[in-house]
């Protein structure tokens, strides 16, 4: 049975039609594992074993009637922040610790139609403000390759999980990077998708105009199988975008010779690590072998994109964070004396440090007397990025780089100051705010830990990221590397 | 950031700081904000303020239907305090 969780989502499915194994038998297998990584890495929040298995019989029942897609049957964990109905839905926080989601978010709904089978919720930074999992009220997660570093976050547990093997794949959300930087420091395959492809019905808010629903898994080809059913047109986002959702699988074998790859300048800088940068400069390599072009190309405003991002960011958080009142749903403060005690303690009780950070950021930004010092400077620097993706999209194709400027580092290590951990972003949020589609891939180790390939593509070119991602995993194996004690 | 400015903005924000933690907000946003304070560097002179990510993106609308039905009480489930499909508060108009 351990050579089971070692397969890729394909292999699964492939499987399961081939009547190696069934649903239950997944989804049983994978509950062990859960439990037995519970302790080391606190990956998950809650465990949905009734609910897998139920929906993992009907799963087999689905195959043994010949009906079923390449989906049905296969397990799936769901980020803490996708609302799931009936079953209890954090977003990391004390503030909903006790919140039963009364309906399903779209990205939930379509992928248990698909006949995927959850598993359980997955742990995050909470509000899924953070990059190292550490400011979850459920405790931090632990990268499976050391426990004494974090896997990344805010999507740290969608991450950890996939890369220790407890689910082929796990839905995580991207705002400054949170799909990305994580399954680069967990050595996974994570896509966040162009803005507007993949519906935000359910997935509870932190900065609406950044917000993206992904999937984290081994491969390219799974994240195509997976994408190509959670993406698509919802009635339910007036953000989403009415754009047919192409068959992600049938352009994946492409050849890439002729890709043009831009290298942006600034992000080979000396922020970046220098081993880091010598793995992506190899992949590169690899790449060019494969007949890829390179052309290295500037982007004049993107060393601002960090400061962009705290602006626009925390305001639209201290905006969808205003609903937390303890008056509806969620955490409410004990013996509330009036109104404005029962506001002011719920929230300062409800909310951890990170979060109340990020809202009073916000909340100032959008004062009187700063608005357009802060919040509309930063929109205006928000267009100025935009534009020089599009200028740059003009002349390449795609653009790779690095994911990260450093590999995995030690819990506690960054947090004393917030602006050491915002960094940490520094090469993924650009494509948040210019709302582009980008993958992140494993591309080698630093020692023991992993390191990431970011491609990063024009709106809506996720058929031509997983297509290169793709190229370079048939190429090379650092994807199907899995962290001792997991194999 | 000065500690009045902490207490504005705590308020404005309707949340409770203890008294411990003012000195550690004060010091954190004091250095967010000077790194945001970066922006200034930008000529952003005649350029159009982006709220979205995607140009030419209008607020979809549909025919005024009813689509939905009521569920309130399914939805107050999660209400800390609730009765006969009203929220409890405390007392507001004295």
């Amino acid at each position: 049975m351990s050579a089971i969780s070692q397969k890729t989502l394909a292999e699964l499915a492939a499987g399961l039609r081939a009547k190696e194994f069934s649903s239950v038998e997944l989804a049983r297998a994978a509950l062990e594992r859960i439990e037995a990584a519970q302790p080391r890495l606190n990956a998950l929040i809650s465990v949905t074993r009734e609910v897998a298995l139920a929906q993992a019989a009907a799963a087999d029942r689905e195959i043994a009637a010949g009906r079923g897609n390449a989906l049905t049957g296969i397990p799936l964990l769901h980020k803490d922040l996708f609302c799931t109905e009936g079953v209890r839905t954090t977003c990391g926080s004390r503030m909903l610790d006790e919140f039963i989601a009364p309906y399903d978010a779209t990205v939930v709904s379509r992928l248990r139609s698909a006949g995927m089978v959850m598993l359980g919720k997955t742990n995050m930074d909470e509000f899924a403000m953070g990059s190292s999992n550490e400011t979850s009220y459920y405790g931090p997660v632990r990268n499976p390759w050391d426990p004494q570093l974090v896997p990344g976050g805010s999507s740290g547990g969608s991450a950890a999980a996939v890369a220790a093997r407890l689910a082929p794949a796990a839905t995580a959300t991207d705002t400054g990077g949170s799909i990305r930087q994580p399954a680069a420091l967990c050595g996974v395959t994570g896509i966040k998708p162009t803005y507007g492809r993949v519906s935000r019905y359910g997935l509870i808010a932190f900065a609406s105009s950044l917000d993206q629903g992904g999937i984290i898994c081994v491969s390219a080809q799974d994240a195509a199988l997976v994408l190509r059913a959670m993406a698509g047109f919802d009635p339910r986002d007036s953000t989403s975008v009415n754009r047919p959702v192409p068959d992600y699988l049938a352009g994946l074998e492409r050849s890439v010779s002729g890709l043009r790859v831009g290298l942006l300048k600034e992000f080979f800088d000396k922020g970046l690590d220098a081993e880091n940068e010598r793995l992506v400069r190899a992949a590169l390599e690899v790449l060019k072998g494969l007949g890829v072009t390179l052309k290295e190309v500037s982007l004049p405003s993107i060393s601002l994109s960090v400061p962009a991002y705290y602006v626009v960011a925390p305001a639209e958080a201290s905006s969808n964070l205003a609903r937390y009142d303890g008056v509806r749903y969620g955490y409410r403060c004990k013996d509330p004396q009036d109104l404005t005690d029962l506001y002011r303690r719920t929230r300062g009780e409800g909310f951890g440090a990170e979060v109340k950070r990020r809202i009073m950021t916000g909340t100032y930004v959008l004062s009187a007397g700063y608005y357009d010092a802060y919040y509309l400077k930063a929109q205006k620097v928000r267009q100025l990025i935009a534009s020089d993706f599009e200028r740059a999209f003009g002349e390449v194709d795609v653009i790779m780089g690095p994911t990260t400027p450093t590999p995995a580092f030690e819990l506690g290590a960054k947090t004393a100051d917030p602006i050491t951990m915002y960094l940490n972003d520094i090469y993924t949020i650009g494509a948040n705010l210019a709302g582009l589609p980008a993958v992140s891939i494993p591309c080698g180790f630093v020692g023991k830990l992993p390191v990431g390939l970011q491609i990063i593509g024009p709106h809506f070119a996720e058929e031509r990221l997983l297509n290169a991602a793709h190229a370079f995993q048939r190429e090379t194996d650092w994807h199907r590397r899995v962290p001792p004690g997991y194999a | 950031m000065k500690r009045a400015e902490i207490e504005t903005i705590a308020h404005l924000a309707r949340l409770e700081l203890r008294e411990s933690e003012i000195a550690a907000y004060q010091s954190s946003l004091t250095s967010i904000l000077e790194f945001v304070g970066e922006l200034n560097r930008a000529d952003t002179a005649g350029v159009t303020p982006m709220a979205h990510p995607l140009p030419g993106l209008s607020q979809m609308l549909r025919s005024d239907e009813v689509t939905e039905r009521d569920q309130r009480d399914r939805y107050q489930l999660n209400a800390p305090r609730a009765e006969a499909g009203l929220y409890l508060v405390p007392k507001v108009i004295e």
